[in-house]
């Protein structure tokens, strides 16, 4: 149903680290799950709209102001973050050695 | 009677008539938690001080004299996946083993409002994923009917506390039954309101669509207390809506109480002692006037798979956001990972940090959402949740009420179904499709089966909390 090589492609788009052991395990469990969900396949849908939420909501639209406070939250914000530089988050070089 | 067996109204009583201090109140469960809770391991946090200081505070406004709101002084345990300012908020996960909930969530705001006093945070499913309690990070909380049994989850130590005495009440969440099924195993009572009626800012999401906040507790009457106050819209979740019903609902006349049992809920599997409790609550619903008939939801048994793949695909979503870089357990210091660049950063933060069944989730969630397989999985389970709404739409037109068992068997032993992944999804099969139409039920307790609770879930259509409640009322008082 689903081959490791997905497994591993599906792992690196959810930035997920998985080793092989556990990608092996996956690949197992995952196929049993997907062949349970197969069932929907016996219901006939063709003439029905998607439920994305169970209760009619409708946009909701507020005035664009300055929040005033935002500065004293963005403090308490960072103080969360594992690096942070000059009130900004840190991350690490996305190229590699020399490219930069 | 102990004060830790005390309701919330009567505690409140004792309160008013000075019979007790709010400090006693909070004394006798700080001290109820720490003779009890090596064994249960329902909390992840206890909050002394806040607690003591909250407590403290009650009292001095009853010295002063006047009215104090319902839930004054009365300790409440809260799920750790929602944020208490100030507190540590894991979700019972190592991703966020030292985060501190830097605001309140909205109905922590309004417990704080009303003079709660707040003991601590409950152990949980990790991130709400389980249906046992087993899959917390930090080990799991036992049932205190069978120190080897599950309490159900993942409101798992929110019901185990209210079980134990550990707590007055509590709030928990439901995205597929996580507030009524460890409610039926910890023979607490556990109420999922309609979707939308209780705001879920502030809580950690799983899955945006299916997440609902509400309580456990000891009686149908606290629910009703609890679930009114923290109810309402609010302008920090676009989702949340004012509850349509009126406050003074009409006062149930049980001879004109239609209630439909759906036959679909009566199948192979269920436990037949389960299945004779519940035929007998609803006989005494029958005795006492209530007319009673079958119904069918016939989309029933492709709920669990809907559910499955819904859910999955918003947590691949929702789990995107602990990356390592914003909060939670990161590798970017780490002495172990040397020279990492950013993608190694996201790779081994989530790969450390996130359990099995995260990851699970996460992987099934991310392959359904895949381009190729939109349609037939995530689409095609939106499309199958119209159907299974429409059921219960259906189904109401005929009834007033739905009255079914809240799991097919009672608590089930540690261990038993932590190895197949579907065996445990499973035991959402009678909550999960309430989810995913947003109808709002509560399970009460129906019996015991050698020593263990049974629930009875009671199920309303969509903003009838009130009627769920005054149905569920009458069984309890004429248990």
């Amino acid at each position: 149903m689903i081959s490791k090589k997905e497994v591993k492609h599906i792992a690196k788009l959810a930035r997920l680290g998985l080793s092989e052991k556990e990608m092996e395990k996956m690949e197992k469990e995952l196929s049993s799950i997907l062949e349970y969900f197969e069932k929907l396949k016996e219901v006939d849908v063709s003439q029905v709209e998607p439920t994305f939420h169970s209760v009619p909501i409708e946009n909701v639209m507020r005035e664009d102001e300055i929040n005033a406070k935002r500065e004293t939250q963005s403090a308490k914000l960072l103080y969360l973050a594992p690096e942070t530089k000059d009130g900004y988050l840190k991350v690490k070089s996305i190229f590699k050695d020399g490219a930069n | 009677m102990e004060l830790t067996e005390l309701t919330i109204s009567q505690a409140h009583q004792g309160l008013l008539k000075k019979e007790f201090s709010a400090l006693d109140l909070c004394k006798a469960y700080l001290g109820r938690i720490k003779n009890r809770d090596k064994e249960i391991f329902a909390y992840l946090t206890v909050s002394e001080k806040l607690a003591l200081s909250q407590a403290q505070k009650v009292d001095e406004m009853i010295a002063k004299g006047g009215e104090i709101p319902l839930l004054a002084g009365i300790p409440v345990a809260i799920k750790d996946l929602l944020m208490v300012k100030g507190l540590k908020c894991t979700a019972g996960s190592k991703i966020l083993e030292n985060y501190i909930a830097p605001y309140d969530a909205t109905v922590i705001k309004k417990l704080r409002a009303q003079g709660a006093v707040i003991l601590g945070k409950t152990n949980m499913d990790e991130f709400a994923m389980g249906a046992s309690g087993e899959r917390s990070a930090f080990g799991p909380t036992k049932n205190p009917y069978d120190l080897t049994r599950v309490p159900g989850g993942s409101s798992s130590g929110s019901a185990a506390a209210v079980a134990d005495n550990m707590a007055c009440y509590a709030l928990g969440t439901d995205t597929g039954g996580s507030i009524r099924q460890p409610s039926s195993f910890c023979g607490t009572v556990g109420i999922k309101p309609t979707y939308g009626a209780v705001s879920r800012y502030g809580l950690m999401a799983m899955c945006c669509s299916l997440d609902h906040v509400g309580a456990i507790t000891k009686t149908v009457e606290d629910a009703k207390i609890v679930f009114d106050a923290i109810k309402g819209k609010d302008s920090m979740d676009s989702t949340s809506v004012e509850s349509i019903s009126n406050a003074k609902a009409q006062m149930l006349k049980i001879n004109e109480l239609k209630i439909g049992i759906p036959k679909e809920y009566f199948i192979e599997g269920i436990d037949p002692e389960v299945e004779r409790l519940v035929r007998e609550a609803v006989k005494k619903y029958e005795q006492m006037g209530a007319k009673v008939q079958e119904i069918s939801l016939p989309h029933t048994e492709y709920a669990i798979a809907t559910y499955y793949i819904i859910v999955p695909c918003e947590i691949s979503a929702n789990m995107a956001r602990y990356d390592g870089i914003k909060y939670g357990y990161s590798t970017v210091k780490s002495k172990k990972h040397k020279s990492q660049d950013l993608l190694d950063v996201y790779l081994k933060s989530r790969a450390e940090g996130f359990g099995e069944e995260v990851r699970r989730r996460i992987i099934i969630g991310t392959y359904a959402l895949s381009s190729g397989y939109y349609d037939a999985y995530y689409l095609k389970a939106q499309k199958v949740r119209t159907l299974i709404k429409r059921d219960f739409e259906k189904a109401f037109e005929k009834v007033d009420i739905i009255l079914a068992p809240t799991t097919p068997t009672p608590a089930f032993k540690i261990g038993e179904n932590v190895s197949d992944p579907l065996t445990m999804y499973l035991c959402d099969v009678f909550t999960a499709p309430l989810d995913l139409a947003g109808l709002p039920g509560i399970s009460i307790p129906c019996g015991k089966i050698n020593n263990l609770p049974v629930g009875l879930q009671v199920m309303g259509n969509y903003f009838e909390e009130d009627k769920v409640f005054q149905v569920a009322q009458i069984f309890e008082e004429n248990k």
